[in-house]
């Protein structure tokens, strides 16, 4: 109850804050263009879901830490009145999430109804795109969240390792992977990659993605070998698994240091 | 009645409440005094579940305030610096404490009214002045009627004028039977207001009990060269 009302405010003080909504409207400009000139067929989708990809870990982490810096004041007027720390906690993450999946969901879904999309391509793409943009919405979010507390005192600290954080996760890691395909090449490396992938949440997403849109192909090898895993029901469950881990585990790290935590 | 056993707390390795052992008397009011850095924030802190205690105990009514939360709602608390939800109007904050609070009743209107605050009602907290924050402040402490009210050096930015009728009102509560904890560095302020002082150095209290027998130990007429001195025996 006491959570909902934290909630209903700080979505308040987010629309205020008008960013939340050109986070939104990025979207919807991008999704807009994309299938204005991509046509409305799943190549759209694709872009769209490339751009998701990188933008939303990078907004979530970056967010997820600012966020909980710049209601500082906040949590320490809410932490005086009879309220549970936890119920406070899951006020604040959820006032913080619950808007950017939101805005997401609008700034993609809103181009794809008026383009009608819904009746031109798959149904079952576009909902994969809508919900793995919003696991990846809470799962950033969380992760920056649990950074923002970790470094609670030291806000350049807790940003700083968003970023290398964002940057390696998105940018660096994949460069990785390449390398060691290319290094290795000689040797089987199909199942230390497949554990590779699996170890970054943005990577299981885009892997999601290609094999939704029937491209792994493009991928040589790896991408049957990718296929005949995650096509299997051991590889979705391993895959969900692992995205409920990266999932769950910083948000209870945060309620944790949440609870200890001195204000 | 607050009670608090053998608290300690350390912010990485400096000792801020050294074994602190207390008890503030319901009904009463009581001054914390000390240096600048001495843990009155803290100790503070640590009574409304802010600062979790390394070691100790804080009783409240009998109650053990470890990982309990409900009690809080018998607090008022003003702090130091009042920081408030920067975009949020002054009236959405008592709205939306109020409903925090599930607080139905609340003498809201009485206490904007006594501050004179009716005009920055809705103003942006981030628009409002320092002082007017801590008008705000003090209606939020004050406004579910609590038993228990702490003040955290409430009226070092208030104008003159503001300043005695926070301390009118202040009397007013005591008056009527709430514990009242307040720190500051005015000594006149202790005066006019506390019945017991607490004097603290380094998370040590050097001092605890009613007022008027401090200064007649100290052989001063006034609370502020009682205090003084005792500064000086601990620099000593």
């Amino acid at each position: 109850m006491k959570a909902l009302s934290i909630l209903k405010y700080q979505w308040k003080d987010l629309f205020r804050g008008k960013w939340i909504i050109g986070y939104g409207l990025i979207y919807l400009l991008m999704a807009d263009a994309m299938i204005r000139f991509g046509g409305t067929g799943s190549k759209a989708l694709l872009s769209i879901a490339n751009i998701m990809l990188l933008l939303i870990p990078l907004v979530g982490m970056i967010y997820g830490a600012l966020y909980l810096y710049q209601s500082r004041e906040f949590t320490e007027l809410l932490l005086a009145q009879p309220l549970d720390r936890k119920t406070l906690f899951w006020g604040l993450f959820g006032g913080l999430a619950a808007p950017l999946a939101l805005a997401f969901t609008l700034g993609v879904g809103l181009p794809m109804t008026y383009f009608g999309l819904f009746v031109s391509t798959s149904i079952r793409s576009i909902i994969l795109i809508l919900v793995l943009g919003n696991l990846l919405t809470v799962l950033f979010t969380g992760l920056g969240f649990w950074l923002g507390l970790r470094f609670f005192e030291d806000r350049i600290k807790g940003l700083g390792f968003a970023l290398v954080g964002w940057l390696f996760l998105a940018v660096i890691y994949d460069g990785l992977v390449l390398l060691a395909i290319f290094l290795l090449g000689d040797y089987p490396i199909e199942e230390p990659m497949l554990a590779m992938a699996m170890l970054n949440p943005i990577d299981l997403a885009r892997i999601t993605v290609l094999l939704e849109f029937d491209i792994q192909a493009l991928m040589g090898y790896t991408g049957a070998v990718f296929n005949r895993f995650f096509g299997s029901m051991m590889g979705i469950s391993v895959a969900a698994g692992c995205l409920m881990i990266w999932l769950g585990v910083p948000l209870w790290r945060s309620m944790r240091l949440f609870n200890k935590k001195d204000f | 009645m607050i009670k608090i056993k053998g608290l300690r707390k350390r912010f990485g390795l400096l000792t801020v409440l050294d074994d602190i052992d207390l008890e503030i008397p319901a009904g009463r009011a009581t001054g914390i005094v000390g240096p600048n850095g001495s843990g009155k924030t803290t100790a503070i802190k640590t009574m409304l579940g802010l600062v979790k205690p390394n070691a100790g105990d804080i009783i409240i009514d009998g109650e053990s305030i470890k990982n309990r939360w409900d009690y809080r709602r018998k607090i008022g608390y003003m702090p130091q610096i009042a920081r408030y939800p920067e975009n949020m109007t002054v009236r959405e904050l008592f709205n939306f404490i109020k409903e925090v609070r599930n607080a139905e009743k609340t003498n809201q209107e009485e206490l904007i009214r006594y501050f004179g605050i009716e005009s920055e009602l809705d103003k942006r907290m981030r628009t409002l002045s320092g002082g007017n924050r801590q008008k705000v402040g003090a209606v939020l402490a004050m406004m579910f009627d609590p038993e228990i009210l702490i003040f955290d050096e409430p009226t070092a930015g208030l104008d003159p004028h503001a300043s005695v009728q926070f301390k009118k009102r202040v009397h007013r509560e005591k008056e009527a039977g709430k514990t009242i904890l307040l720190t500051t560095h005015i000594m006149s302020e202790i005066e006019e207001l506390a019945d017991y002082l607490i004097f603290i150095v380094e998370g040590n209290i050097r001092y605890h009990g009613p007022m008027q027998e401090l200064i007649e130990k100290q052989k001063e007429q006034r609370l502020e060269g009682a205090v003084a001195k005792m500064m000086e025996e601990e620099a000593a």
